[in-house]
């Protein structure tokens, strides 16, 4: 089962940014499928973490990929990139980029894609800037591999990304060193780092959730700006669905590995059909909903799930389960205007009723 | 021994606990924590102006939500009031007793009846200990007669947990059921105000309401009295009656929470208010969103005049460099510390509009307005 982006807002620019390299043989940046990353560890049973994940990503497209801790939206994105642990890993599937499969290339083939037509930022900005070395180095590291820039020419291109990302007084903060600056600023840092290259995509992996709302406001701002500027594709993974309305043109919403629900931004909120994207909608205590209204939780907790290949693994906290549901995996078929993993899906009287606040 | 401020303030009224119907009243409360230098690290260099004169008051059987970025001392306010740091001045009445004066056994007794649910549940409980052991500990340290068959039961019932959870040990709940051990543990002693400093920030989004209900649940069965830390102003609004916003050190401006989000009055509570993202996209694309550049000062250092002069896309020429404002009461129970407040209210004064490209390249304080 593949998800297709044939229900795709036509005002993406389909046909753009064949500046560098081609596009596959369907028109797609980067094209997944049936993705799945199962962890083995010596004694213990598997974990298959991510499992028959499919998506598209046209060039200049913002797609968001929604789920929890453990949903599997992280490893989706480190497997794309190649960035697994090479031992205990079992990766199949597919992910095309240029017409080629590069999931499970060596990774010296990966490092000419890697910085360089597919980018990616990080969770913890502290974490992923090395403690012990000026961001200078840091930034012109990634341009120098890929472009073979003089030490010279690098170092002003730095300067010259550092002021595109809102850090005033690019000539001083090269030298500096991450822990001289805040979090926002680290931050920006990175999405410098990353965008150094002028990536063709760009995966943002929860880039604001260690930020301030503030911060995270200008962040989000700035990531928009430049990836509009730079005609990148943008692969948004994040548990806020804040974050995604205002972003994305394309949801995905996962839960323990699969995608369970994906539609274009309008129709997922306006219109949640799968009871776990409902659940979360009608769960998150909203700035805008009138005071005291209760707030209607998921019951149970994320870790309480059946294994996809018994049955749904949302089917111990839905509310809308049948017994099907149980004894039957549902698949991701399309449905109207989306695709649905469910085998009985929210109502209509069931929506309205998850939409009006 | 507590730090010496190096400003000094008149002494607070004492409030009547008879007629006044705060449970918990804050006057002039100021943290500072020294920060010290020289080769012995024995000389004071200089003061963290963690919690700079803050007055509070929370009624009987309310909810006060305290929101504010991290840094701005909102959590240091929560410990300062249970006494966890130690207070620089003013005064802190609980029940009718200034916490901030008890020393040693006083002190002590008088913990009973305000209590903490912390942030990191799994960092909160000891993991050695069994569930058991860590709700009636509070209990036996406090000398507290209680019924061992029935008490656990009642507790981890009042908190929707099996009876069968006495026996396990944390690590083997999940991190909804481990906050929820941890507020059975909080109102184990029967307090009348309890502290929940960022209550369900480190929950998965689906468990978050859960845990959000249940304080509520909680309130309304046992009279609680909550103050209620967090960043995210969306869970304040929700569980909240009245809310205070928290900028570097203090209060700038405090309400109904209703009256709050519809009409916020000061320019950081109109900031923080659009920084919020909506999960809903018609929201998102037809909202005006003001953006603030940089980042919160230090609270080493902190700007003179107003402390958010620095980064206030209304800020003007006079007033907001040199004078600090106060908190003012513009309508019954709004309080705004803004100079300028009723101007911008009144529309005289506009937030200033500046390019992406200015934003970049300057230090000044600027704002973007923009309409997608």
């Amino acid at each position: 089962m593949t998800v297709t982006a044939d229900f795709v807002d036509s005002s993406t620019p389909a046909t753009e940014t064949t500046r560098r390299g081609a596009l596959n043989d369907d028109g797609t940046l980067l094209s997944v499928r049936d993705l799945a990353v199962t962890f083995g560890v010596r004694g213990q049973k598997e974990v298959r973490a991510v499992d028959e994940v499919s998506f598209d990503i046209r060039p200049g497209e913002h797609i968001g990929l929604v789920g929890e801790s453990g949903s599997g939206k992280s490893v989706t994105s480190l497997a794309i990139m190649g960035l697994l642990p090479k031992r205990g890993v079992r990766t199949s599937g597919e992910v095309r980029y240029n017409d080629e499969n590069i999931l499970g290339w060596p990774p010296r083939k990966m490092s000419g894609i890697r910085g360089r037509d597919i980018a990616m930022v990080f969770q913890d900005p502290m974490t992923s800037l090395n403690p012990v070395v000026p961001i200078g180095i840091q930034i012109t590291e990634v341009l120098r591999r890929h472009f073979e820039l003089s030490k010279k020419d690098a170092s002003a291109r730095a300067g010259d990304l550092l002021v595109r990302v809102g850090i005033p007084d690019p000539k001083r903060r090269l030298g500096e060193y991450p822990h001289q600056l805040s979090g926002g600023m680290r931050q920006r840092m990175l999405i410098a780092i990353a965008l150094a290259c002028e990536p063709r995509l760009l995966i943002a992996d929860e880039p604001t959730t260690a930020l301030d709302v503030t911060i995270q406001a200008q962040i989000l701002e700035l990531l928009k700006e430049l990836v509009a500027d730079t005609g990148a594709a943008l692969l948004m993974i994040t548990h806020d669905l804040g974050v995604v309305a205002g972003l994305c043109d394309k949801v995905n919403v996962m839960y323990s590995g699969r995608i369970v629900e994906s539609a274009t931004r309008r129709v997922l909120f306006g219109n949640p059909r799968h009871p776990y994207t409902g659940g979360l909608l009608e769960s998150v205590p909203r700035l805008d909903s009138p005071r005291g209204a209760p707030l209607k939780p998921i019951p149970g907790s994320p870790t309480n799930v059946l294994p996809w290949t018994r049955g749904c693994a949302f089917a111990p906290r839905c509310g809308n389960a049948v017994e099907r549901c149980a004894t039957d995996p549902p698949e991701l078929r399309p449905d109207g205007d989306r695709e649905l993993r469910c085998h009985n899906p929210l109502s209509a009287d069931q929506r309205t009723e998850a939409v009006t606040p | 021994m507590t730090a010496q401020s190096p400003e000094t303030s008149e002494s607070p009224e004492t409030p009547d606990p008879k007629t006044d119907d705060a449970l918990v009243s804050v006057r002039g409360l100021k943290v500072h924590f020294p920060i010290r230098g020289g080769a012995f690290l024995s000389r004071t260099t200089g003061y963290v102006y963690a919690v700079d004169g803050v007055d509070l008051e929370i009624k009987r059987g309310t909810t006060l939500g305290l929101v504010g970025e991290s840094g701005c001392g909102k959590s240091t306010l929560g410990r300062a009031i249970l006494r966890l740091v130690p207070v620089t001045e003013g005064s802190v009445w609980v029940d009718g007793v200034d916490v901030a004066t008890l020393k040693g056994e006083d002190l002590r007794r008088e913990r009973q009846n305000m209590q903490m649910v912390f942030q990191d549940p799994l960092a909160s409980l000891n993991p050695r200990q069994s569930i058991e052991t860590i709700l009636t500990e509070p209990l036996r340290e406090h000398g507290i007669e209680y019924n061992r068959e029935t008490r656990v039961r009642e507790l981890l019932e009042k908190v929707g947990l099996p009876a069968s959870a006495a026996r396990k040990y944390p690590h083997e709940f999940s991190g909804g059921q481990r906050q929820r051990i941890g507020i059975a543990r909080a109102i184990a002693m029967e307090p009348a105000f309890v502290i929940a400093d960022e209550p369900v920030s480190a929950l998965d989004v689906s468990i978050q309401a859960q845990v959000l209900n249940l304080l509520e649940e909680l309130q309304d069965d046992l009279g609680l009295t909550y103050l209620v830390i967090a960043h995210d102003l969306a869970v304040v609004r929700h569980v909240s009656d009245e809310v205070a916003v928290m900028y570097l050190g203090g209060i700038v401006e405090h309400a109904d929470s209703d009256e709050l989000y519809n009409e916020p009055m000061h320019p950081y509570t109109k900031a923080l208010m659009s920084a919020v993202p909506v999960p809903d996209p018609v929201v998102e694309e037809t909202r005006e969103r003001i953006l603030l550049t940089g980042d919160l000062p230090s609270p080493a250092n902190p700007p003179n005049g107003c402390r958010f002069h620095t980064r206030c896309p209304f800020r003007q020429e006079t007033r907001c460099d040199t004078e600090r404002p106060e908190l003012r009461e513009l309508r019954a129970g709004h309080r705004v510390a803004c100079h300028w407040a009723e101007e911008i209210e009144a529309g005289k004064i506009t937030a200033r509009e500046v390019t992406a490209a200015d934003a970049a390249l300057s230090f000044e304080p600027q704002v973007q307005v923009q309409e997608s």
